[in-house]
């Protein structure tokens, strides 16, 4: 049940809002009970043709020959597509937000790093001759050492799992190994806190096991266009990908989507649109390219695992002084979004409290496993996992109670965050105060009283001085930019099938560009010169006045896109 | 291939279609048929969104082979609606707000149909009984539970049938 | 090669059609066989099935109930004369399941399925296979050597009544409820004379790839009082000569260290 509580924050909004607090029907809520809302499957195309993968039993193998003679001659088969197929067999889906190098084939040719990755799609007249004949491409496998731990990934003499990333971690800003995240100077904070407790944390892959799987159906279209339903939660980005990938200008794709049956992140990888199209272009026909339940679990991407080491430096009083994060997101064998995953979720650190010192290394690594892409929370959860676990552990240690120790600590309007941004909205003690009251938890007067308006702000919006860094310096990576045209150094692609425009020439260009040399990663970390650090502020005793009306009328929102201000 | 001829009736009207050997009532249903109410989750009998009614009681229609159901009866969602009345159960679905994605609802309700057709008045334990083959991602079971038991509460049940 | 189909009036004709292709499986409810179509399964490529009614009839005989093995879950939990296996059949999947798969095909279900097929074994059933007269097969015979009747059909499955009903206990331990798979099951029967356990038979399932005895703990309760310390000692032999294996739904290691748990919550009548 939804509960409002108005009573918080009342002279901040115009208490007249009209929808919020009522119930209002889902518009779509009477084609889904009558079984009439359109999913992706639900458009029956005469002739339609259906796609299966041959996918690698291998978590990392290279591909030496696919034969897919004998397959070829199987009743039903219209097409057997190879990797040398796709006009442009490399992508990364955030280069299309300017992000990262192009480091996943829709169908590998060369080699495979994680378990069901593609080396050949088959094109049949029906699902069961398709299966019938990827059971008779025959795949010349050499296996090869894998890596499937984070932490085993970026040891020295690692297997590689992706080339494009010879370090198996992706290359921040065309700079770092890692993502950082430095406020303060936490090793001097360490040196005069009572105590220093420190934690890991894991989390293990999610499968965000939607119920519909994921796929798509082209269909040739009027006008030389392609019609494509489709299960994405991301349209564009599925159409941009498929743009690119087959070189055809977008404007020749006509996506229909917005239907879905669950996704919850899980489909936003644009991994069935293109192949669809391109059976489509190949054939002339309709195809359907869809996982199966198996395929959906195994080769669909789940949320990443991950891996946080904490480290917090804290007084007796329950004030944390210090918080370190080392931090390694498993990406699986490519990029996807994880790297991305991990900008969000370093913009939240250190969690929502007021901490004057922070550190953060948080790696995006390369594993033979799935490869990892979104899910509810992105780039959050598990960290938050993390974060709120060791609130609890420190608690205990210092003998605190749990929700008192959340409220020390909790940024209030005014402070300054980690990533210098000024707290505002902040509402995490009156969250505090409704949970324990919820619970029946009974908390002190002092912890009752405080409120996320008082107390915040003075020393506590101040930025310490900041002790900065080199370590993980990569060398041979430049950053680059979305909006520029000409690749530095790089030519135009060519030869694109079909009239691809200069729209899909445009696409080509890419985020961050390794230089002809081979990218270096540099020696481990040094620790830096320490100045004192900075004492956390106490929150003052006595509350200050009320704040100026023109400060308080804000409306309770604030974004937290990391990508905003790159 | 093989083809055979089958007929049988789907929500009282009859069909006559040629199914594949080997082909699953879900996809005779959907793709010879044109009715795509029944959905595929699995194909492995996992997750019940492709359920329909044989004879009244519920079938996994993934793992039904379509040639077993020569001259039988075969409800679907598309047979619930009286025209334009909808049944008390998409009513109750609409009113608790028992459908996120709606991916699963064609299922729950002919699990639900066929629990109601049998038992007017089932505790809420029977309630989750009859829907333990199928699988919801989004919208939580308690709306749909809840949905369930008002529909048998709500008067035009029973004429409804 | 698409699945070729073939159909029969009857038991015997679907059983020659059998022994003549190599690549054939006898169709029941199709709840495993066709989850295997689906996949594409390469290793078989004709389904034989039979329309027989036979198949599908119950017979109360002397102090045994005949089931054919084309006899569904549903059908079971509704018999009248079956109600000592009505709360066995009423946990194996969904309603929808439940309505399709049926005794036979549960003879032959591997691990983590064959909860039916514990029970039937703790009981000491006896099966009857298409082609073969005479008093049929132990189940004990039939499941220790099961990949050899893959190519027969079985007709019948004759289950002894309890005399006591309370003699027949039934235990699926799964994490979902109500319709989890078992991560394991627990059969037992214990027939007593004279306030002993007489003949115990207890049978597990998902402790290995196909159901199995307990021959240890049935050694522990033969000749006992079921007692505080006759369950004792069954719980301390639990796992004795069985090797649990691990799957997606619990290690081998789980398994073992809660087999003696459910035990002995079975033995003392606990209920979970
Ligand atoms: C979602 C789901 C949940 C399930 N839950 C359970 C559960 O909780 N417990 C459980 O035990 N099982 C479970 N199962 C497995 C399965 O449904 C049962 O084991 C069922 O009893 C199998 O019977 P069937 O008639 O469907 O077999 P089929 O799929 O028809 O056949 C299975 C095998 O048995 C052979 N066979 C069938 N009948 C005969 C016969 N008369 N003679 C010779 N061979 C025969 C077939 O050739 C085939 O090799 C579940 C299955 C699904 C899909
Ligand atoms: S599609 Fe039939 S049970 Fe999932
Ligand atoms: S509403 Fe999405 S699966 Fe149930």
């Amino acid at each position: 049940m939804i509960e409002f509580r108005k009573d918080y924050f009342a002279d901040e909004r115009d208490d007249d809002l009209n929808e919020i607090g009522k119930p209002t029907q889902r518009q779509d809520a009477l084609g889904h009970v009558t079984g009439r809302s359109p999913y992706f499957d639900d458009h029956l195309f005469d002739g339609l043709l259906h796609i299966r993968c041959v996918r690698s039993p291998h978590h990392h193998a290279r591909v030496r020959r696919v034969d897919i003679s004998e397959a070829e001659r199987m009743p039903g088969v219209v097409r057997i597509v190879l990797g040398k197929d796709v006009p442009h067999n490399l992508n990364t889906l955030l280069s299309l937000l300017d992000f990262g190098l192009d480091d996943e084939p829709l169908i590998s040719d060369k080699k495979v790093s994680y378990k069901g990755e593609p080396v050949a799609a088959v094109i049949a007249e029906s699902e069961r001759q398709a299966r019938d004949a990827v059971a008779k491409v025959r795949v010349d496998w050499e296996e090869l050492p894998a890596v499937l731990d984070v932490e085993d990934a970026i040891k020295p003499g690692a297997p590689v799992v992706n080339e494009v990333y010879p370090g198996n971690r992706f290359v921040y800003h065309g700079k770092y190994d890692h993502q950082k995240l430095r406020f303060g100077d936490v090793e001097a904070a360490f040196a005069k806190a009572d105590r220093v407790i420190e934690g890991r944390y894991q989390m293990s892959p999610i499968e965000q096991a939607p119920t519909e799987t994921c796929g798509a159906i082209a269909a040739p279209e009027t006008n030389d266009r392609y019609v494509v339903y489709t299960s994405t939660q991301a349209l564009f980005f599925s159409l941009d990908t498929t743009s690119k990938l087959l070189k055809v200008p977008s404007n020749r794709l006509h996506f229909i989507g917005g239907t879905v049956g669950g996704g919850f992140g899980g489909k936003v990888d644009s991994l069935h649109e293109p192949m669809a199209v391109l059976g489509t272009m190949l054939t002339g026909r309709p195809c359907k390219y869809t996982f199966d339940r198996a395929e959906e679990m195994q080769v669909g991407a789940p949320r990443g695992a991950e891996r946080w080491y904490l480290k917090d430096g804290v007084m007796n009083d329950g004030r944390i002084v210090a918080r370190k994060f080392i931090g390694y997101f498993d990406s699986g064998a490519y990029t996807r979004l994880s790297s991305y995953a991990i900008i969000k979720g370093v913009g939240h650190l250190p969690g929502p409290y007021t901490i004057p010192n922070v550190y953060a290394d948080v790696y995006c690594v390369f594993t033979n496993r799935t490869p990892a892409t979104a899910m509810r929370g992105f780039g959050i959860t598990g960290v938050d996992f993390a974060i709120e676990s060791h609130m609890d552990k420190i608690a205990h240690e210092l003998g605190i109670d749990p929700i008192e120790f959340r409220i020390i600590n909790a940024y209030r309007d005014g402070d300054m965050k980690a990533h210098r941004r000024l707290a505002k909205n902040t509402a995490l003690i009156e969250c505090c105060h409704v949970a324990a009251e919820k619970a029946g938890w009974s908390l002190s007067p002092a912890a009752r009283q405080a409120s996320s308006l008082r107390d915040g702000g003075g020393a506590r919006a101040e930025i310490p001085h900041t002790v900065t860094d080199e370590h993980g310096r990569v060398e041979g990576y430049t950053a680059g930019s979305y909006a520029q045209k000409k690749r530095p150094g790089g030519s135009r692609p060519q030869g694109t099938s079909g009239p691809a425009g200069p729209v899909a020439a445009q696409r080509d260009s890419i985020a961050v560009t390794p230089s002809a040399s081979s990218p270096s990663f540099d020696a481990p970390p040094r620790p830096a010169p320490q100045p004192a650090a900075s004492s956390p502020p106490r929150p003052a005793a006595v509350s200050q006045p009320e704040r100026p009306a023109e400060q308080r009328r804000v409306t309770r929102f604030s974004s937290i896109s990391g990508l905003r201000r790159r | 291939m093989a083809r055979k001829p089958l007929q049988f009736h789907l929500n009282g009207s009859e069909k006559a279609v040629f199914v594949e050997d080997g082909q699953n009532l879900l996809d005779v249903l959907r793709r010879g048929v044109g009715d795509l109410t029944p959905k595929y989750g699995c194909g492995q009998g996992a997750c019940g969104t492709c359920t329909v009614l044989i004879d009244g009681e519920p079938h996994l229609s993934c793992l039904t082979l379509a040639e077993t159901v020569e001259g039988r009866q075969i409800t679907t969602t598309a047979g619930l609606a009286q025209g334009a009345d909808l049944h008390p159960l998409q009513k109750a679905f609409m009113d608790n707000f028992a459908a996120q994605c709606g991916y699963c609802t064609p299922g729950m309700l002919l699990a639900a149909k066929a629990l109601l057709d049998r038992n007017p008045n089932p505790s809420r334990e029977d309630v989750v009984e009859a829907i333990s083959g199928n699988i919801c991602r989004c919208t939580g079971y308690e709306p749909i539970i809840d949905a369930i038991l008002e529909a048998a509460k709500s008067r035009g049940f029973r004429q409804f049938g | 090669m698409p699945v070729k189909v073939e159909s029969f009036d009857s038991l015997d004709g679907a059983a020659r059609a059998l022994s003549a292709a190599r690549s054939a499986r006898f169709l029941g409810g199709g709840t495993l066989l066709m989850r295997a179509v689906n996949d594409g399964d390469q290793s078989f490529d004709t389904l034989v099935r039979a329309v027989d009614p036979a198949s599908r009839q119950v017979r109360s005989e002397g102090d045994g109930v005949t089931i054919g093995a084309g006899v569904t879950m549903a059908e079971v939990v509704a018999h009248r004369d079956l109600s000592f296996l009505a709360p066995v059949a009423r946990v194996v999947g969904g309603p929808a399941v439940r309505n399709m798969a049926t005794v036979g095909g549960n003879l032959f279900a591997s691990s983590p399925y064959g909860d039916f097929t514990a029970a039937l074994l703790a009981l000491g059933a006896r099966l009857e296979l298409v082609g073969q007269g005479g008093r049929g097969i132990e189940i004990d015979e039939f499941l220790r050597d099961r990949e050899r009747y893959v190519g027969s059909i079985v007709r019948t499955i004759s289950v002894p009544r309890p005399r006591d009903p309370g003699a027949f206990r039934f235990a699926k331990v799964s994490r979902i409820k109500p319709k989890g798979i078992a991560l394991l099951t627990i059969a037992a029967y214990l027939p007593q004379s004279a306030g002993r356990i007489r003949g115990a038979r207890v049978a597990y399932s998902s402790m290995g790839p196909r159901p199995l005895r307990a021959t240890a703990v049935e050694r522990a309760l033969d000749g006992q009082y079921l007692d505080a310390a006759t369950i004792e000692q069954a719980a301390a032999v639990a796992c004795d000569g069985i090797e649990p294996h691990t799957d997606g739904l619990a290690s081998a290691w789980y398994r073992r260290e809660v087999a003696a748990v459910h035990l002995k919550r079975l033995l003392t009548g606990e209920r979970r």
